[in-house]
């Protein structure tokens, strides 16, 4: 279980500190998939990070019981200089995994090739988000936490990542956090709303969705 | 345990986690900066060689060290090997959260481990073109070996403890302000031809040497090379001073590493 506890949040700017999250409770139970919805800016990244411990909450408490991913399908955390391949070293290393056992399956997964031993400055976007992706599936966790949509690759790539995440790994918990209703409505149980720092939560899927589309109109 | 968490857990688990985050990211340095090009990681300690070897030679071209009886190697190699652990370690460390922010992301890397994996690679260089050096030098006789090899592993070690608490103290300071970078550069430049590495204090003026002694690294420097050929001349140093100095710094870099973590934004 993961429990956030009136968790808030404050970014220093010129203007004073801005307030990002206020007071945010959440619970996350073991093998729970959990959307939240929220306009570009609502504080949706904040959170996550905040979840998985990137981050620290200015005041309120996160306890962790089961272990969380780094927010996933994130293709940032590589070095450019780097191969695809020792930036697959460098993240089994820090987990405590073999690099030896993954390197075939991130080779099959992410379909780089020869490019697998190249520096990662010499991808394009979609090869990026493949080894990211790939990448993700190399470390095992209870809760994986899942920052917008997982828009990689073209359509039979998107059918390989859905089988790997929400079939294979569906006994896990899952934070998904974006800003379509259609996404989060497909994969999760129930989905709360960002808004004005403060988090919203609804016991069915419909009336979050309408909670989010009355607040889009706004 | 994959992707086991830090905060929560006893601290013998944490120190395990740390050590496997700090050996990743040694690594994952090693790679970004030498790469699989020519002699690869070799750089790591050949750069510093070059340094030292050119100033060695420099140095005992022009006979500096005013004229006595100092043996000139092995007092150009102590003295520049010196500087570059004092000098580079800062180097390397301010401004090094910045380039990692994206590590940020994973709840295990934290930012002393940012600055101890450098500190590591940057205290190992240093310590291998140091050994190299005299070892070429010893062998082919142009210098005598130690003659108190402890007490030269010893002053070497806290030389490194000076230099690994100021990079860290003044690393975590320069996420707090711009200043440490632009201070740094000239600071440096300016406290090497007072850091000892090219006099002996014995040949200061009696008036100035109680000033020069103000600056720790200085007994680091003199205890080494009483430890390398101290038969030959007369050193001052107050290996206490330097170690108040060190400890002082210390818990400055550990306090304001602490408040710098806690407002780390992962990019």
């Amino acid at each position: 279980m993961i429990r956030l506890t009136d968790v808030s949040k404050y970014y220093p700017t010129r203007r004073g500190p801005a307030r990002i999250l206020d007071k945010v409770n959440l619970t996350i139970s073991p093998g729970e998939r959990i959307g939240i919805l929220g306009r570009n800016g609502a504080g949706k990244s904040t959170l996550i990070r905040l979840i998985g411990g990137a981050e620290q909450p200015s005041s309120g408490h996160v306890e962790r019981h089961m272990t969380a991913s780094w927010p996933l399908a994130f293709s940032g955390a590589f070095s450019n200089g780097l191969t695809g391949y020792d930036n697959l070293r460098f993240i089994c290393r820090m987990y405590g995994v073999d690099p030896a056992d993954h390197e075939q399956s991130v080779q099959d997964f992410s379909e780089l090739g020869v490019y697998l031993r190249e520096p990662v400055r010499n991808y394009s976007a979609g090869m990026r988000s493949r080894l990211a992706f790939a990448i993700s599936m190399t470390i095992e966790f209870d809760c994986f936490l899942i920052d917008e949509v997982i828009s990689v690759g073209d359509a039979r790539f998107r059918e390989k990542c859905h089988y790997e995440l929400f079939e294979k790994r569906s006994d896990r918990a899952m934070v998904i956090v974006s800003h379509d209703p259609g996404y989060i409505r497909e994969h999760c149980q129930r989905a709360a709303v960002l808004s004005g720092g403060q988090i919203h939560h609804f016991d069915t899927m419909d009336e979050a969705y309408d909670f989010y589309l009355a607040h889009l109109a706004e | 345990m994959p992707g086991d968490s830090r905060t929560q857990g006893s601290l013998l688990e944490s120190l395990r986690v740390q050590r496997r985050v700090i050996n990743a990211l040694f690594l994952r340095e090693i790679m970004t900066r030498y790469g699989r090009h020519n002699i690869g990681f070799l750089w790591l300690f050949v750069e510093p060689m070059l340094f030292t070897l050119g100033v060695t030679l420099l140095w005992s071209t022009l006979r500096v060290g005013h004229g006595s009886a100092l043996p000139i190697v092995p007092f150009a190699i102590t003295g520049y090997s010196a500087v570059l652990l004092w000098r580079n370690m800062p180097a390397r460390c301010i401004g090094a959260v910045y380039p990692n922010l994206s590590l940020m992301y994973h709840r295990n890397v934290k930012v002393m481990d940012i600055y101890l994996s450098r500190l590591l690679l940057e205290g190992m260089g240093a310590t291998m073109s140091f050994i190299t050096l005299s070892l070429i030098f010893i062998s082919i006789g142009w210098m005598e070996p130690p003659e108190d090899i402890m007490q030269v592993i010893g002053g070497w070690l806290m030389l490194a403890w000076f230099g690994a608490s100021l990079a860290i103290f003044l690393g975590a300071l320069s996420e707090q302000t711009e200043l440490i970078e632009k201070f740094w550069h000239p600071t440096a430049y300016l406290l090497f031809p007072l850091s000892g590495a090219g006099f002996i204090v014995d040949a200061v003026p009696k008036g100035f040497q109680h000033f020069v002694l103000y600056l720790p690294m200085i007994h680091g420097v003199e205890f080494i090379r009483d430890g390398f050929f101290g038969s030959k001349f007369v050193a001052h140093y107050d290996m206490g001073y330097m170690a108040c100095v060190n400890l002082g710094l210390t818990l400055f870099a550990l306090a304001q590493t602490a408040k710098i973590a806690k407002k780390v934004i992962p990019e």
